[in-house]
C-alpha cells in the first residue's frame, strides 16, 4: 500500500470519527462552559488536535474517550490562560444558570410540569455551578453524557474510587440545592 | 440523541435512590440535549462574525487602545515639540547676549578711537608755531 493510499484511509477514518462524536464533545464542552461560541471553537481545536496526533492513537481506549480527555485537557488550558489573560475575563458569552435552565426536551407535558421542569433543571445548574472543576467534569460525564464509571475513569485518568468519590459529593450537592423545593 | 429518548429513564439513575434527584436528573439531561441539538443544528455563516456583545466589547477595545495610543504618541510629540522650543528659545537669548557683547565691544572700540581722533586732531597748533600763538594771545589781553 503506497503512503499516499494509507493516509486517504486514515484521513477516512477520522472523517468518520468526527462525524460520530462531534455533537458529544460539543454537547459535553457546551455543559461545561455555558457558552455556545467556545463550545464550539474548543470543539473545532479538539478535533484539529485530535487530526493531528491521529496517527499516535493506537486505539487502546475508545476513540470518544480519547476525544473526551482532548477536550478536557484543551479546556482547562483555557480556563488556565483566562486567568493569566485576567483582563479578557470580562469577555464571556455564558449564559447564566436562568437562561440555560429554560431550554426543555419537548413540549408534550403540561405548562405546570414544565415550569417545576424548568425549576428542577436550574436548580441542577445552580449546585453544578457550585462543583469544583473535576467533579464537574465527572458529573457531566456521568449524568448528561451517561458513561460508565470506567471510561469516565480512563478519561479523566482517575481511579474508579475516585470517580465515584466525586460523584457522590457532586449528587449530595445537588440534592442540596433540590431539597428546599421538597 | 433524541428528546424523546431523554426522558426515558437511563441506567446512570440507578446511582440515584432519591425519585425527585432522578427525575432533576432527568429534566437536566433532556435540558442540556436539547440546548446543544439547536445549538449544534443552528444555520452558521460562512464567515463566523463575533456575537453582538463580543464585537461591541471588540470595538470598545479597540477605540480606548486607538484612544490611548493616540494619547501616547501626542504627548510624546508634545514633549518634543514643547522641548525642540525650549532649545530655539536658549540658542536665540544666547544669540542675542552674544549680539549685545558684540555690540558693547564694537561701541567701545568707535568711542576709542574717537578719543584718539580727537586727540590727534585737537593739537590746533604745531609746536612751531607755539611762539607766535603765545604772541597772538598777548594782543588779545
Amino acid at each position: 500500500m503506497s503512503m499516499d493510499a494509507a493516509q486517504e484511509i486514515a484521513s477516512l477514518e477520522f472523517s468518520e470519527v468526527v462525524a460520530k462524536h462531534r455533537q458529544q464533545i460539543f454537547r459535553f464542552l457546551l455543559a461545561s462552559t455555558r457558552d455556545v461560541d467556545m463550545a464550539e471553537t474548543l470543539t473545532q481545536d479538539c478535533f484539529l488536535k485530535a487530526y493531528r496526533n491521529w496517527s499516535g492513537f493506537r486505539g487502546e481506549s475508545s476513540a470518544l474517550t480519547w476525544l473526551m480527555r482532548i477536550a478536557i485537557n484543551l479546556q482547562k488550558d483555557h480556563w488556565r490562560n483566562r486567568r493569566l489573560q485576567f483582563w479578557r475575563t470580562t469577555r464571556t458569552n455564558a449564559v447564566d444558570v436562568d437562561e440555560a435552565g429554560d431550554w426543555l426536551p419537548s413540549n408534550e407535558s403540561s405548562p405546570e410540569q414544565q415550569v417545576l421542569a424548568r425549576e428542577r433543571i436550574k436548580d441542577v445548574w445552580r449546585a453544578v455551578e457550585k462543583l469544583s472543576g473535576r467533579q464537574k467534569t465527572v458529573f457531566l460525564l456521568r449524568f448528561v453524557e451517561e458513561m460508565d464509571i470506567g471510561d469516565i475513569a480512563e478519561t479523566t485518568s482517575l481511579s474508579e474510587g475516585t470517580v465515584k468519590a466525586h460523584l457522590s459529593r457532586a449528587t449530595a450537592k445537588v440534592r442540596e440545592q433540590l431539597g428546599g423545593r421538597k | 440523541m433524541t428528546s424523546e429518548m431523554n426522558r426515558k429513564n437511563s441506567p446512570v439513575d440507578t446511582d440515584l435512590n432519591d425519585p425527585m434527584l432522578q427525575q432533576a436528573m432527568r429534566d437536566f439531561r433532556g435540558s442540556v440535549h436539547a440546548w446543544s441539538e439547536a445549538a449544534f443544528n443552528r444555520p452558521r455563516p460562512v464567515l463566523a462574525s463575533a456575537p453582538h456583545r463580543t464585537a461591541w466589547r471588540r470595538s470598545a477595545a479597540w477605540v480606548l487602545s486607538l484612544t490611548l495610543s493616540f494619547a501616547m504618541v501626542g504627548t510624546a510629540a508634545y514633549e518634543h515639540h514643547h522641548r525642540a522650543v525650549v532649545a530655539r528659545e536658549q540658542q536665540h537669548q544666547q544669540e542675542m547676549e552674544r549680539q549685545r557683547i558684540l555690540a558693547q565691544q564694537r561701541e567701545k572700540e568707535t568711542e576709542e578711537l574717537m578719543a584718539n581722533i580727537d586727540s590727534d586732531i585737537s593739537r590746533q597748533v604745531p609746536s612751531a608755531m607755539e611762539p607766535l600763538a603765545s604772541l597772538m594771545t598777548d594782543d588779545s589781553r
